[in-house]
């Protein structure tokens, strides 16, 4: 018998469902281990308040300084997903039509990767429309929330020297080569790089992520951000350290940090936007 | 009066006079390289260069050095890319020897019996003898000891030869490195005038062509001798897939940056032993630049980049003036950001701001 390829089809985006925000752990509760091909299992994070090195160029006084450090507040639970977005859900929406295909040749248990920030947009809202809830990427604020004590911001050369530009200039390059990380391109199976105290999984491993925060240049005046002019053809990324590619690049090492410590690989993971959720909600009963 | 064939025959006594005369000194030479210093040089891997001399001290002597060739696979990439190398004393490139011009240079060469293939050594700065691949060509389990005399001033490259479809093959899989005879009083500028230099670094550059499988993905062998047909289908094409400095895509950046400070002066030494390529160093200079890398012509200056010919080293001199980090690259740039071809310089001091200086920074376009 024939297979109807729209029914094989819904059938492959019905599997990616059901794994929609069914196992949650609350605050570093694991939950339990999934098996392969399952979409996702989800880690919500309850509100609260950190210090946070803010993304982007920061100058001051006509010189660069090191990103202001601002409290940052997340109002509601986050919910983020555990593990990176995996190849095999990742090719169900490349299935669906929806979706680019992948760089990365890898299928299965393994996070996706060779995508872009258009590519990770378009899985967000193939999910969003599959399910019917919101689902994007995190912002910067979010990302490093759940990353918790594996964030680390941009890699700072100290404070401007004006009247010596090459002087942070050569301190941010030696503390980034000081790091001796090694490239390790290969990507390893989900949960290959443990959970972080939060129990969110693959934090810092050899995957950067995208967000959904773009890049900005700051002037600050008085330690506050006087006037600031933002990029979002260029997005911030997160991972072992923040940096900024271009929206279309798939390929980390050839898509900036031109010393040092390019991304091994380049991939996402989404949070689900209960607030958004409700809206979809209250829209689909014609409540808005 | 001469007859046409008294004439020739004439000419090739003369010739052969010529040859006897001209023989007899380097008869007697081979007598006095008996009674010549010598001197045991320990090579050091690049991009550093053996402690020497810029002036000679004293009359010519004998420079001895030993390499031992090593065959063995190593990573070219971030990607993680194995080429199954050939080397020169186990480096990408070889190392670069020094000696001045009428030194004789004394090279013992192994060739352990770890290996899998024979191996020689052309050197471009010797004369005669194919360069000495003819005297050199050893089986894994042998060594060698050629001598040659450094007739010639400048940088030379030297590469494995062993003849036919082998010869490009060992070139492209690492086996090249270079010498620089230095004229016995030094180098010079263009007018005559000594110059000298605090640091010397060597770069080698390398292409590579790394067959791929079926999806794209570059392929890995066990051994160099099971990578040879796929390998010269790729040579064939022309079209590199690596193109790096000293064996490896950021090989020296980060913590094996080249370092130096400002006010000091660098003489770069680069080899490409196959194809053609143009250094530059980004927010830098050639002060004086031996683009052909023969110290008997006057030095080219203020050169923004340079043209190193496939099969030679040129050596570039170059006086830093301002604090910073700088991108030493082949200017192809595709080469350099796509395929590896980018070096780092850290170089520390103060900043001039005469020479540069930025008036306002990035803000907003004034309405």
């Amino acid at each position: 018998m024939p297979i109807d390829p729209v029914v094989a089809f819904g059938t492959a985006a019905a599997a990616a469902l059901i794994g929609l925000g069914v196992s949650h752990a609350i605050d570093g509760m694991s939950p339990q281990p999934r098996g392969p091909g399952v979409l996702t299992d989800m880690v919500t994070l309850a509100p609260g308040s950190f210090d946070h090195p803010q993304p982007g160029e920061f100058l001051r006084n006509n010189h660069p300084v090191p990103a202001p450090v601002a409290k940052e507040t997340v109002e509601t639970p986050l919910e983020i997903m555990k593990y990176q977005v995996t190849a095999s859900d990742y090719d169900r929406c490349v299935l669906d039509g929806a979706c680019k295909p992948a760089d990365s040749r890898l299928a299965g248990n393994v996070p996706a990767t060779g995508v872009s920030f258009i590519d990770a947009q378009a899985y967000a809202n193939w999910v969003s429309e599959k399910t019917g809830e919101a689902w994007r990427l995190p912002t910067d604020v979010e990302w490093a929330y759940a990353a918790g004590e594996r964030f680390r911001a941009d890699i700072e050369g100290a404070a401007g020297d004006p009247s010596d530009p090459a002087r942070r200039w050569l301190t941010q390059y030696r503390n980034e080569a000081a790091l001796a990380r090694k490239p390790e391109p290969e990507p390893r199976p989900l949960g290959a790089f443990g959970a972080n105290s939060k129990g969110v999984a693959d934090v810092a491993g050899n995957v950067w992520e995208w967000t959904s925060t773009c890049y900005v240049h700051a002037t600050m005046s008085d330690g506050a951000v006087a006037s600031s002019i933002s990029n979002c053809g260029v997005h911030v990324v997160e991972g072992f350290h923040r940096t900024y590619m271009s929206n279309f690049i798939r390929d980390g090492k050839s898509g900036g940090c031109a010393v040092g410590t390019p991304p091994d690989n380049l991939g996402f993971r989404l949070v689900h936007d209960h607030a958004g959720f409700l809206r979809a909600a209250l829209r689909r009963l014609g409540l808005t | 009066m001469l007859t046409r064939r008294e004439a020739l025959l004439g000419s090739v006594l003369t010739a052969a006079a010529v040859a006897t005369v001209g023989s007899m000194p380097a008869m007697a030479a081979v007598n006095d390289v008996a009674g010549l210093p010598r001197e045991k040089v320990t090579l050091v891997a690049p991009p550093f260069v053996h402690a020497h001399d810029q002036v000679a001290k004293g009359g010519p002597k004998v420079v001895e050095f030993t390499m031992k060739i090593e065959e063995k696979p190593t990573v070219i990439d971030a990607d993680g890319t194995q080429l199954n190398a050939m080397t020169y004393n186990g480096s990408i490139p070889g190392p670069l020897m020094v000696v001045h011009e009428g030194d004789y240079l004394e090279l013992t060469l192994i060739n352990p019996d770890t290996n899998t293939l024979a191996h020689n050594i052309d050197f471009h700065a010797a004369t005669g003898g194919l360069g000495g691949g003819a005297l050199t060509l050893i089986n894994p389990g042998e060594q060698v000891t050629l001598r040659f005399k450094a007739t010639r001033p400048g940088t030379f490259v030297y590469h494995c030869a062993p003849g036919g479809a082998m010869i490009p093959w060992h070139v492209v899989s690492g086996m090249s490195g270079a010498v620089m005879v230095l004229p016995r009083d030094g180098l010079k500028d263009e007018k005559g005038k000594p110059v000298r230099y605090d640091r010397i670094y060597y770069i080698g550059e390398n292409d590579f062509y790394i067959p791929r499988d079926e999806q794209g993905k570059f392929k890995k062998y066990d051994s160099a001798g099971d990578n040879y047909d796929d390998t010269v289908k790729v040579m064939r094409g022309l079209i590199p897939t690596h193109v790096v400095f000293n064996g490896r895509a950021g090989s020296l950046t980060g913590e094996n940056a080249m370092k130096a400070k400002v006010g000091e002066t660098v003489l770069i030494v680069h080899s490409q032993a196959n194809r053609d390529t143009r250094p530059h160093l980004i927010g830098g200079h050639g002060d004086f630049v031996w683009e052909a890398g023969k110290f008997a012509n006057p030095p080219a200056k203020d050169m923004e980049t340079w043209f190193i010919r496939g099969g030679s080293a040129g050596a570039a001199l170059y006086t830093f003036r301002q604090p910073g980090v700088y991108a030493y690259v082949n200017h192809n740039l595709i080469e350099a950001v796509e395929l590896g071809a980018t070096a780092h310089f850290t170089v520390d001091g103060s900043w001039d701001d005469d020479l540069m200086t930025q008036v306002e920074a990035p803000k907003a376009i004034a309405s």
